[in-house]
């Protein structure tokens, strides 16, 4: 969402780039040769594990963007527990009805032992910080890579959190 | 006094002997990064921030505890010092729970403020994720041993300036954290006197008020100075905020 804080310059990016996938698009499968892709969020199951090795297979250049992405950060938090006991107290101890732990069922992802940052499973060119990234700080990288550079934050951009 | 002369980054200075590089180089508004060190406080070369190059040998020197001899030529920012003062930086962040996010000090913090200077745009060692505790015992105040850095300025503030010594280090290595007292929940401790400047020396949000949301909290660091200063040469004048 803080993407969409580019406000007017939104309609100067269209002008220059082909947005070929989103959450906010209606694109089913990760396509084939893309220039560019930021990527939001920890790997924290199996399913985010696959689309971070497809994006990194099918992008020349990925981008961690924002502190999840980057560091961890909140939904690393559950790391210094053991997942057995993150799972019971959110699924049996907290609870309100049918207590269970949903690890057996087959269309749910698995989740991974501990939260990653992006570049501990895959390779990543550059990195974006904030809970959540500002819009000066997305622009920023955004004009870098469109004038072929790879983005690299400067002091007045970097901000944890 | 005698004076020595050496060189900082290639421009000669002199100085009374007896005086710390970090001293000298503040003096002279020559920038070294610290996170240890606090204005007031003993000093303890503990973070390694500070370190400098000396010629002549290829060891490493805190600014804040090595004193210039005659002739010394030194130097506080090559690459090699800007390649370990970022890898200091990594592991403090590995080896902690820092998610600033969700932090109380997000925005005021010394951490923070280092890693956007040594340019720490992610983190290259593997995070340790260490399971460390909480204690909120004390009718006032927060120990959360996950955003510690072990700087000791909470143990030293209390044992130099309040002469209370309620904090200690206790373990090894990577077991290493603070303690109240004999190991015990701060809430129970009898040397505690409450009194807070643990709380407003420490460089993240390790220590904090209760009552306070994320990013609700300022530190206050240059009241250390104030109080030394008052002790011992009678001399009651406030720091300017943008001093500190």
């Amino acid at each position: 969402m803080s993407f969409l804080d580019l406000d007017e310059r939104l309609v100067e990016l269209a002008g220059k780039i082909d947005l070929v996938y989103s959450p906010l698009a209606d694109v089913k499968v990760f396509p084939a040769d893309v220039d560019v892709t930021l990527v939001e969020g920890a790997i924290t199951n199996s399913e985010n594990e696959e689309m971070a090795r497809l994006i990194r297979k099918n992008s020349r250049i990925v981008i961690a963007f924002g502190d999840c992405a980057t560091t961890g950060n909140v939904t690393a938090m559950r790391n210094s527990v053991p997942l057995a006991d993150v799972q019971k107290r959110s699924y049996i101890d907290l609870a309100d009805k049918n207590p269970r732990i949903p690890d057996d069922h087959i269309n749910l992802a698995q989740l991974l032992t501990t939260a990653h940052p992006l570049h501990e499973m895959i390779k990543i060119d550059a990195w974006l910080h904030g809970c959540p990234p500002t819009a000066d700080e997305i622009w920023f990288a955004l004009t870098e890579l469109l004038e072929g550079r790879m983005p690299v934050l400067p002091p007045q951009y970097m901000k944890y959190g | 006094m005698p004076v020595v002369t050496f060189s900082i980054d290639g421009e000669q200075y002199s100085a009374t002997e007896g005086e710390n590089i970090l001293e000298i180089a503040r003096d002279h508004k020559i920038h070294i990064p610290t996170l240890c060190f606090l204005d007031g406080l003993s000093t303890l070369g503990a973070c390694r921030l500070c370190l400098v190059e000396i010629e002549g040998t290829p060891k490493l020197f805190p600014a804040c505890t090595t004193k210039p001899t005659e002739g010394m030529v030194i130097r506080t920012n090559t690459d090699r010092l800007k390649k370990y003062r970022k890898m200091i930086v990594e592991m403090l962040a590995s080896e902690g729970n820092h998610q600033c996010a969700v932090c109380i000090v997000n925005g005021h913090c010394e951490l923070q403020d280092l890693a956007y200077e040594v340019g720490l745009d992610h983190v290259r060692f593997p995070y340790l994720y260490p399971d460390k505790s909480l204690d909120a015992t004390h009718k006032d105040f927060v120990m959360d041993r996950n955003r510690c850095v072990l700087c000791t300025r909470c143990v030293r503030v209390c044992h130099e300036v309040e002469a209370a010594h309620v904090w200690d280090i206790a373990g090894r290595g990577i077991n290493c954290e603070i303690i109240a007292d004999m190991n015990q929940p701060w809430g129970t401790s009898p040397s505690c006197t409450s009194c807070g400047k643990c709380v407003r020396v420490c460089p993240t949000g390790a220590l904090f008020e209760k009552g306070a949301a994320v990013g609700e909290m300022h530190k206050e660091r240059g009241f250390v100075k104030f109080i030394v200063n008052a002790r011992k040469k009678r001399e009651w004048v406030r720091v300017a905020p943008e001093d500190e």
